[in-house]
């Protein structure tokens, strides 16, 4: 009996092999996604508003109640958003933390960017259009 | 018979989402985006649409990484404004058109598009900020309502692997078959949202590619299959991280007909984003 499966072949890859980088940044793929399940599921959690309520009243019982690592809590305590996204927190759901502590998108990429939020507006096309 | 008769291509920014609730549409770093839209609008209420096909993706408002879709379509007669992390904003819900979804989800599947069909399902800035840029919120009966039935299709353009730009390409051409296949008269506008160029991670955030998005408008338009090509790989090296949304014009582009021809352009790049916009309407 003959097969009709044509032989087999990998499929042609979309991304550079061993993590791909762009313009340093990570690229946010399985590994990353598995790395930041805790991190992205308590950021997920604050589309709720009485959530919100209740990280802002009670961070670190929050953090507990997710189950995050003591590094993962610390990156969390110091706002470090940069650490977060190695840690494989998901910049959209990073955004959520960023709501409830006060740091906007454009305050996040200052600090990624390791410039005062007025320096990095300064580097903008039309700072007004925010 | 279906008929799709226009496609849009257009960045769905957020921030564009809190100018228009905030009713700074008219100041001068706004202006040069939303008065591209004014025209757009005008177009759309003399094609009088029946149904939006939206595709856009999910930012974290609706769906998780603990289960997550490559394509999603709705399937219900209404959808919900989703709370993304800073309330619900005052938009009237999006109504649906089931009778049309369960023909697209039905006519998918057998054309070997394993979807996921979704028959609650709250739709985001992704969707909202096109919704509002190309339809008029009209007043009817004293109850805001959108003036045409909406199928949101989500696409997985966060946790790679993503689905390829062909494979995007190849869904745009397998919606068209569905609305062909349609036993009632309804005409389809298809909008592809995302990009152009942004990288929200890292120390060059908020970097841009003006030239590589003005040659993505060019090429949407008179060369797409070129763009089918391209790996994720090179389109985030030309369009940065979070650029890669770009993949879902192609659906827009793989639903319209070789004698598609563009109608509108624009393009604004004031802060961490290039807004672009493109129109193509088929011919009668």
């Amino acid at each position: 009996m003959t097969s009709t499966c044509p032989p087999l072949q990998p499929p042609p890859q979309q991304l550079a092999a061993g993590g791909a980088k762009i313009a340093d940044s990570d690229v946010f793929d399985l590994a990353m996604s598995w790395r930041g399940l805790r991190i992205n599921k308590m950021c997920n959690a604050l589309s709720m508003p009485h959530e919100r309520d209740g990280y802002k009243a009670d961070e670190e019982a929050f953090m507990a109640r997710f189950n995050l690592t003591g590094d993962e809590r610390i990156l969390v305590r110091t706002r470090d958003f940069g650490g977060l996204l190695a840690a494989g927190g998901n910049i959209y759901f990073l955004l959520k933390l960023g709501v409830v502590t006060g740091n906007g998108l454009y305050r996040m990429g200052a600090n990624m960017r390791g410039e005062s939020f007025e320096q990095f507006l300064a580097t903008r096309n039309d700072p007004g259009a925010t | 018979m279906g008929q799709i008769i226009a496609g849009i291509g257009t960045s769905h920014v957020p921030s564009v989402g809190g100018a228009y609730d905030r009713g700074n549409t008219g100041t001068p770093s706004w202006k040069p985006l939303f008065d591209a839209y004014v025209p757009v609008r005008q177009w759309l209420r003399e094609l009088k649409p029946d149904v939006a096909i939206m595709v856009y993706n999910d930012h974290g408002a609706d769906f998780f990484f603990d289960k997550y879709p490559t394509f999603a379509v709705g399937c219900a007669d209404r959808y919900a404004i989703a709370d993304e992390g800073f309330g619900t904003r005052p938009l009237p819900a999006i109504p649906g058109d089931l009778a049309f979804s369960q023909h697209l989800c039905r006519s998918l599947v057998y054309d070997e598009f394993d979807i996921t069909v979704c028959q609650e399902m709250r739709v985001e800035h992704g969707f909202l900020v096109p919704m509002h840029l190309c339809f008029d919120v009209a007043q009817e009966g004293g109850e805001p309502a959108w003036p045409v039935a909406s199928v949101p299709i989500a696409v997985n353009v966060l946790q790679h692997p993503l689905p390829t730009a062909r494979r995007c390409w190849r869904l745009g051409q397998a919606i068209r078959r569905a609305v062909d296949s349609y036993e009632r008269d309804i005409k389809v506008a298809i909008i592809g949202t995302g990009g152009m160029s942004h990288q929200l991670t890292g120390k060059n955030f908020g970097q841009m590619h003006k030239d590589n998005d003005l040659d993505f408008l060019d090429r949407i338009e008179r060369d797409p299959e070129s763009l089918t090509q391209l790996t994720h790989q090179t389109m985030m090296e030309r369009f940065g991280v979070e650029g890669i949304e770009l993949i879902m014009w192609l659906v827009m582009r793989g639903a319209l007909s070789g004698a598609a021809r563009r109608i509108h352009k624009n393009y604004y790049a004031p802060m961490t984003t290039g807004m672009g916009l493109i129109t193509l309407e088929e011919q009668a």
